[in-house]
């Protein structure tokens, strides 16, 4: 967004929440909520006349594993009738009960799935917290960064099972990644 | 050879071949393949399907069950979730039954090789016949594929067979 978009957003958030956390970064505004502030935050970002966010792009998660809060979740909306984008950031402590945004929009049902399954953030008020791309009965979550690149296990067909078993992972060369499971 | 095929019916009545010869012939003429597209490979897979290369001039007809298929081409990338999948439907395939690997993922992981949610090769949940390399394989490397794996067929014997012995 250009600067004064930027100076002109900025305003209307201040009017609205005359106590928000506001940062800039390059072209982008970012608002910091606390967690127990998210909902009624979001609703009026939505619902603002002033503010008008009626659609999330995303919703992430980011692990910074040497901070005392190591989740960062991140809410990226859009105002299709200002043409404006605004970032929402919350840092939240590991194992913490996040507050769903599924009921402000439904579209967030299937992302805060897949923060779930790639950081095990727990969602509170979600309708369906199962797993989205992995295994359902899987135990990881793959982007946190202590998880080994390589995993932990592999499969294989078990013949005298007769079915698919697991068994740890053996790799006969070391990997070049930098979070494989020697380095780690 | 079709003009003494012609000569050898008229004059005789019969034609003369080997039980295995036959056999063969008629396995190597009509390989249904089960259609199980995973990745970009797929999208070859379709192309030698297509007009131009054409799979339907060696008997290939894609089928959309494994109770109707004999050759099963993984094209692509094979994940942890969708593993036991695979192998269930390689399991409700008809005997003889035969696997094509086609490119680097199906093969041995290819590009996912280090990551955690992929299989590093089908071989490890079924077994795999023939192994077609590339990235994707395009759509003559999967047709030469096609033809190593009926020169394979045509070295087995059927009335005395290797996988007879092995069970």
């Amino acid at each position: 967004m250009i600067r004064e978009d930027l100076e002109q957003l900025e305003a209307r958030l201040l009017k609205v929440f005359s106590e928000a956390k506001l940062e800039r970064t390059l072209d982008h505004m970012v608002m910091w909520v606390e967690p127990d502030r998210l909902v009624e935050t979001m609703t009026r970002l939505r619902d603002d006349d002033a503010l008008n966010f009626k659609q999330m792009m995303d919703l992430t998660a980011v692990h910074y594993p040497k901070r005392e809060a190591p989740l960062e979740i991140v809410y990226q909306l859009l105002s299709v009738y200002r043409n404006q984008r605004l970032r929402v950031k919350m840092a939240v402590p590991d194992g913490a009960m996040i507050p769903t945004v599924t009921g402000i929009w439904s579209c967030a049902n299937w992302y805060e799935r897949e923060t779930y399954e790639m950081f095990g953030v727990l969602f509170k008020g979600h309708p369906d917290l199962r797993r989205l791309l992995t295994e359902y009965d899987s135990e990881d979550y793959p982007l946190r960064k202590e998880f080994p690149l390589c995993g932990h296990y592999d499969v294989f067909y078990d013949e005298k099972q007769r079915r698919v078993v697991r068994k740890p992972v053996e790799l006969p060369r070391e990997s070049r990644e930098p979070y494989s499971r020697k380095r780690a | 050879m079709i003009e003494e095929v012609r000569d050898e019916a008229q004059n005789r009545g019969f034609l003369l071949t080997s039980a295995d010869k036959i056999v063969n012939w008629a396995r190597t003429s009509s390989m249904w393949p089960m259609t199980f597209g995973l990745a970009c490979c797929a999208v070859e897979m379709m192309h030698a399907g297509g007009s131009r290369y054409d799979l339907d001039r060696f008997g290939i007809i894609f089928r959309g069950s494994p109770r109707q298929s004999d050759v099963m081409v993984v094209a692509g990338t094979l994940t942890n979730k969708m593993a036991p999948a695979l192998r269930k439907l390689y399991d409700q395939m008809p005997e003889p039954r035969w696997v094509i690997a086609m490119g680097a993922c199906a093969s041995g992981g290819g590009y996912y090789h280090h990551t955690y949610s992929v299989v590093r090769g089908c071989g490890r949940v079924v077994p795999v016949d023939i192994y077609i390399p590339g990235c994707p394989p395009t759509a003559e490397a999967l047709l030469y594929g096609i033809i190593q794996l009926q020169k394979k067929i045509h070295k087995t014997h059927t009335l005395y067979s290797g996988w007879e012995l092995s069970k």
